[in-house]
């Protein structure tokens, strides 16, 4: 995947309200930033003074040549060098504050950033990208903390610099201050308008980018048809144009903005000449000190480089305040209420579970379940069956809570779900999702999860039960092997483990979500016998596609569009011949 | 570094030399300047007439503009160079990853094998562009000023030095401390990305079994370590800035100082207008001394993050295809049979074969299917055909010959082959159906249409523009079913002897897969059809029909022989259908 640039230049919406964000949250620092400032401000007014102490002594040097006072020169430099290495402590403070202060602010946005993910309601996770909470994670987080710490160290020292050099330039020699400082910034308007033209061959470039990850991409993915179609000379051909088109847009862009350093250089010369004859003319009628010349080529440089830095960083902060703005979007969501005060609890749970009157959607105004309603007896296997769009999961999101009812209620031994904690609510059930979910770790690990005491021989148990065992071992490492992106395992392996999982976790209730969709028939047939000996005298959801696989449930009840339009056995669906026979017997229609 | 050569044409050197010129002439010019201030101070003590210093001034100016100049075309010449480099190292990683086998492309990952085409090599061409005028001129000062300074006393030499000295070793010893935790620090940052994602793929089935301390543990750990690390680094790392600052505010500090006292020591009679420009003319350049070094610091720098690039292409790069074909170009008159003998395949360092001691033979025209539970072998065994992997014990013949003879393009147009998993690719609906090169000639409109209709796409005819219609990458645009029969479509317009079915049919709706079948039989009577299949109605016509259970051959035969001889294959029926429905 191409990462999105970290060097886009967004702009935040709300500049205000970002700053206050973000400055809310560095309240803890404040002591730390505020010491920073501190220092950098002795730092900058040590620097400042620097030329006009350079000065004092070529004054002293050329007005006495002859006869110069060698005690008088070691004092003013051993009182500049101290001053010097002062700085350059506190110097070091200021860099050792703002970086600790940025690590642990960064660590603090990131681990709030992941606490919320497992508060926010998944009507919130539902609508965002993976990739965009996680460019969040890291991306906005990174963007934020490196540039948070330089800015507003910089831009503080760098108006300091900017407005003390100015201050002492015209001091020292008005008329050498307006020339050079003039110069500046004609030189300044100048790189503006190079840098505006490179801007269309930086868009280019990225474009041109974009186009080639693409292509590797497709092309990286589709590996097996290329080799079997023999199309690598034609992947080929097209990658060399598209990388030609990105050679010329690159070097363009590179060239153009690197044209900044030696425009700013050949400004920097430029001055730096103006200094020496100007000065020397000004110095011969007497008007300045031979040591301002040499105090000014510095000042000069204290002038420049501030002005470069402060037009980075605005670019840079607005970057930032729209990272930040990104992230505390995130972490101003609404969260999952809290239910510490919901004393009712279900133990020993018998497993009749009650739909009553349920009603329910994504959006209030196209109602997925209208008028839901079902009783489930303790230890019944009920399948829930129906066309795509039916309603099935939606069942599954409202009795686990992911999602909460809009009318009538869910009740479980006759206690309605909202009475009870989420956290006890989810001991009830043991899930299997149609989406496998294997995380990077060992088998044995995915197996177990998060269920504590589970040992290594219920594990191989539950993993023999869903035919799983042969296979793991043909894994380099067995039950230890790590399952990273890497491993080679089939879409169904990864069910069987999460199924596997399940079987540990060995809870009253059972809910499967399309749970086989992806293994065969005949493994299908196998796990069903080790679910149906796992399901023995507990209640089970099973949300299937392939009928076959719900011929002896219990209940089956028929969704079409978000109600129950049939229910009862298989045998006595089919005789009825309504709509759930149709949906069987389209299986066999040649 | 021979990456780096084997990646440069003869104009990027021609340009590299230019180059080289170029710097030595910026260099000059630059350390030219200041030694006018020597001639300046003088003047300025006996205070010459204005004519004098704008003459002076003249000159300078024409310095400066002239090396302005030169930097500007040194940069000109840099920045090509750069993005030629990375042109045709990206070209060559593109093509050697093309040339890898299946095995070679999953040990790399898919994920991996693309940042580094993209990511990797535009980090080194970021690095060679910054890198490499720095790398030429920052010796070239240091040796040219030095030369100027030390022609003088030797004072200022041993300033400088020192000067220079302290700053290399703080550097070294910052880069030194930090340079392990800076290799770290990708590998910690992709850990904290993948447990992040990871909580988000699996957020229902956090909440379900209240793993949500589990996750948050995890998670903390990983930002704990990345956050320690960092830490560490950047507080090495802030020594720098600091310290080059003292260094070069001292330096001139005591340049000027060492001027004093060797001015005080100078007999009287000797002291000349010039003795302390001299002085203030070295400062500066002892100035350029120090900033070229301090520039070969940034090298430093984003040296460690470009080796770590340089090692992940050299690894793509060093890498040869682990699969090599023959000389043999094809036969064309016994045409589309394949035999298996003794055939054992298992991954490389797994613990046991996928496939053990298969034996079979098929011949032109036949249809052949493979069924058997998930993790059977059957997909890994049809792979063998074309090549994708190679047997590890065992022979596979094709019309006779073995397949590791034939040379990889000849093998590869002999067969059709259709994945399981739909794979499209941006372009329009014909552009996908004539992919690749099929060894004969371009496939006509006809052509096309026929195998669109033997593929049952009739939908081609309703899309915005027929075959002319855009399909967008990853064929996001059409339906799972869509693709599927435009990806048949595409194995049969190439007109194969032998199509393979790589267990294509399960993702279709009963009723397109009967129609696909008939029409099979019908229009390509003459092409061998391997098929693997999950579902017993997709092959129950089949001439021949393959049961595998764990790696082995546990049946061979018609449907109805096997259903009497195969309790595999007929444990398999029975899950599907009832009694009276067989």
């Amino acid at each position: 995947m191409p990462r999105p640039d970290r060097r886009s230049f967004g702009k935040p919406k709300d500049t205000k309200k970002a700053f206050k964000d973000l400055f809310l949250y560095l309240k803890p620092y404040v002591v730390a930033i505020v010491f920073a400032v501190i220092f950098s401000i002795i730092v900058t007014i040590i620097t400042l003074a620097g030329p006009s102490f350079i000065e004092e002594i070529t004054n002293l040097i050329t007005k006495n040549i002859t006869n110069i006072p060698l005690q008088k020169v070691a004092k003013l430099c051993i009182i500049i060098l101290t001053l010097y290495a002062l700085s350059a402590i506190l110097n070091y403070a200021v860099g050792f504050i703002m970086s600790t202060v940025s690590n642990l602010f960064s660590k603090k946005l990131r681990k709030d950033i992941s606490r919320k993910i497992n508060v926010l309601p998944l009507s919130y996770l539902d609508h965002t990208t993976h990739g965009d909470m996680l460019s969040r994670i890291t991306n906005d987080v990174d963007l934020i903390s490196s540039n948070l710490s330089n800015s507003i160290i910089t831009l503080l020292t760098s108006a300091l610099l900017l407005i003390g050099s100015v201050v002492m330039m015209f001091i020292k020699s008005w008329l050498l201050a307006i020339c050079v400082i003039s110069l500046s910034l004609l030189g300044f308007v100048f790189i503006a308008i190079i840098m505006k033209k490179s801007q269309k061959y930086f868009v280019r470039q990225q474009s041109s980018l974009g186009q080639l990850n693409g292509h590797v991409e497709e092309i990286y993915t589709g590996h097996t048809i290329v080799k079997a179609y023999n199309a690598e000379e034609e992947a080929k051909e097209k990658f060399t144009s598209i990388n030609n088109e990105l050679y010329n847009s690159a070097w363009k862009s590179q060239f153009l903005s690197g044209l900044m350093m030696p425009i700013m250089a050949l400004i920097g010369n430029i001055g730096y000449v103006i200094i020496a004859v100007l000065g020397a003319i000004l110095c011969i009628e007497n008007k300045i000190d031979i040591g301002v010349i040499a105090s000014f080529t510095m000042y000069i440089g204290y002038f420049s480089r501030p002005l470069n830095q402060i037009a980075q960083i605005t670019t840079q902060l607005q970057s930032t305040l729209a990272a930040s703005e990104r992230v505390f979007e995130v972490l101003n969501q609404n969260e999952l209420e809290n239910e510490n005060y919901k004393t009712q609890k279900i133990e020993n749970c018998k497993g009749k579970v009650v739909f009553d009157h349920v009603r329910f959607g994504y959006n209030k105004n196209t109602p997925i379940i209208k008028d839901f309603s079902a009783v489930v007896k303790p230890g019944q296997k009920v399948a829930i069956v129906g066309p795509t769009g039916a309603g099935k999961t939606t069942i599954v999101n409202l009795l686990m809570r992911f999602y909460e009812v809009d009318g009538g209620q869910i009740l479980i031994d006759d206690i309605p779900t909202t009475n009870i904690t989420r956290e006890n609510l989810h001991d009830l059930f043991s899930m299997v999702l149609q989406d496998t979910w294997i995380f990077n770790g060992t088998v044995k690990d995915n197996v177990v999860y998060s269920k504590e005491n589970v040992s290594a021989d219920e594990v191989v148990e539950a993993c023999k039960s869903v035919g799983l065992h042969h296979f793991i071992k043909t894994l380099p490492n067995g039950y230890d092997t790590m399952l990273s992106e890497n491993t080679s395992i089939s879409a169904g392996q990864k069910q069987l483990l999460t199924i596997a999982r399940a079987m540990i976790q060995n809870s009253p209730m059972l809910i499967l979500d399309e749970a086989t969709s992806s293994v065969d028939t005949r493994l299908e047939l196998a796990i069903q016998k080790a679910i149906n000996k796992l399901t023995k005298n507990r209640t089970a959801f099973i949300i299937a596609h392939r009928l076959s696989t719900i011929k002896n449930a219990d209940l089956i009840l028929v969704m079409q569009n978000g109600d129950v339009v049939e229910s009862g056995t298989h045998k006595e669906l089919l005789e009825k011949g309504g709509f759930y026979a149709e949906l069987y017997n389209s299986q066999f229609e040649d | 570094m021979k990456l780096f050569l084997n990646n440069l044409r003869k104009r990027d050197y021609l340009y590299m030399l230019v180059l080289v010129g170029l710097i030595v002439v910026m260099v000059w010019l630059e350390l030219e300047i200041p030694k006018y201030m020597k001639d300046i101070t003088p003047l300025i003590l006996s205070g010459a007439p204005t004519s004098k210093f704008l003459k002076i001034g003249a000159k300078m100016l024409l310095c400066a503009i002239a090396s302005g100049v030169a930097t500007i075309g040194a940069g000109f010449l840099n920045s090509r160079i750069s993005a030629s480099f990375s042109m045709r190292l990206r070209y060559n990683i593109f093509s050697k990853v093309e040339s890898f086998s299946l095995e070679q492309i999953k040990r790399f990952s898919t994920a991996s094998l693309i940042t580094r085409s993209t990511n990797d090599v535009m980090q080194l061409q970021m690095f060679l562009s910054m890198g490499l005028q720095v790398a030429i001129r920052a010796p070239i000062t240091a040796i040219w000023a030095l030369c100027d300074i030390s022609s003088s006393h030797w004072q200022y030499s041993v300033a400088t030095a020192v000067s220079v000295a302290l700053l290399i070793v703080t550097i070294v010893i910052a880069v030194a401390l930090a340079m392990p935790k800076f290799k770290k620090m990708q590998v910690l940052t992709d850990n904290i990305n993948r447990t992040a994602q990871e909580n988000l793929e699996g957020v229902r089935v956090v909440r379900a079994y209240n793993a949500e301390n589990f996750e948050k543990e995890k998670f903390e750990k990983a930002n704990d370590a990345l956050t320690k690390n960092s830490l560490f680094t950047s507080r090495v790392m802030s020594i720098m800035n600091p310290m080059m600052n003292f260094i070069m505010s001292a330096l001139t500090l005591v340049i000027y100082w060492i001027g004093a006292i060797i001015l005080a020591n100078t007999p009287v009679s000797q002291i000349t207008a010039e003795s302390f420009g001299e002085t203030m003319s070295f400062a500066s350049i002892a100035m350029h001394v120090v900033m070229s070094f301090m520039l070969v610091t940034m090298i430093f720098i984003m040296l460690p993050r470009a080796i770590v690039s340089i090692r992940r292409l050299n690894e793509v790069l060093n890498t040869n295809s682990n699969i090599v074909g023959g000389d043999y170009m094809g036969n064309t008159n016994n045409v589309g049979e394949v035999e298996f003998r003794n055939v054992s395949f298992k991954y490389p360092d797994a613990e046991e074969y996928v496939l053990r001691d298969i034996s079979f033979s098929i011949s032109q025209g036949e249809s052949v299917a493979f069924i058997g539970s998930t993790g059977s072998g059957k997909s890994t065994l049809v792979n063998l055909i074309p090549r994708f992997y190679d047997a590890t014990d065992g022979e596979v013949f094709i019309d006779g010959v073995e397949i590791k003879d034939y040379n990889l393009k000849a093998l590869r147009n002999k067969i059709g082959y259709i994945s399981q998993k739909a794979i499209m690719f941006s372009g329009s609906v014909k552009d996908n159906l004539v992919f690749g090169d099929n060894g004969k000639n371009e496939q006509t409109n006809e052509d096309l249409d026929e195998a669109l209709k033997i593929a049952c796409a009739n939908f081609v005819e309703k899309m915005d523009g027929g075959k002319d219609a855009f399909i967008s990458q990853g064929g996001t645009n059409v339906s799972g079913g869509q693709k599927q029969r435009l990806s048949i479509a595409r194995g049969l317009a190439r007109k194969p002897e032998i199509l393979i079915f790589d267990d294509t049919f399960s993702a279709l709706d009963f009723k397109t897969d009967k129609k696909l079948r008939s029409n099979l039989k019908k229009y390509l009577a003459s092409a061998t059809k391997i098929i693997v299949a999950q579902r017993i109605g997709t092959i129950k016509d089949c001439n021949q029909i393959i049961v595998l259970n764990d790696g082995k051959i546990v049946g061979k035969g018609t449907h109805d022989e096997l259903l009497k001889s195969c309790s595999v294959y007929k444990e398999i029926a029975l899950s599907q259908l009832s009694e009276e429905e067989l």
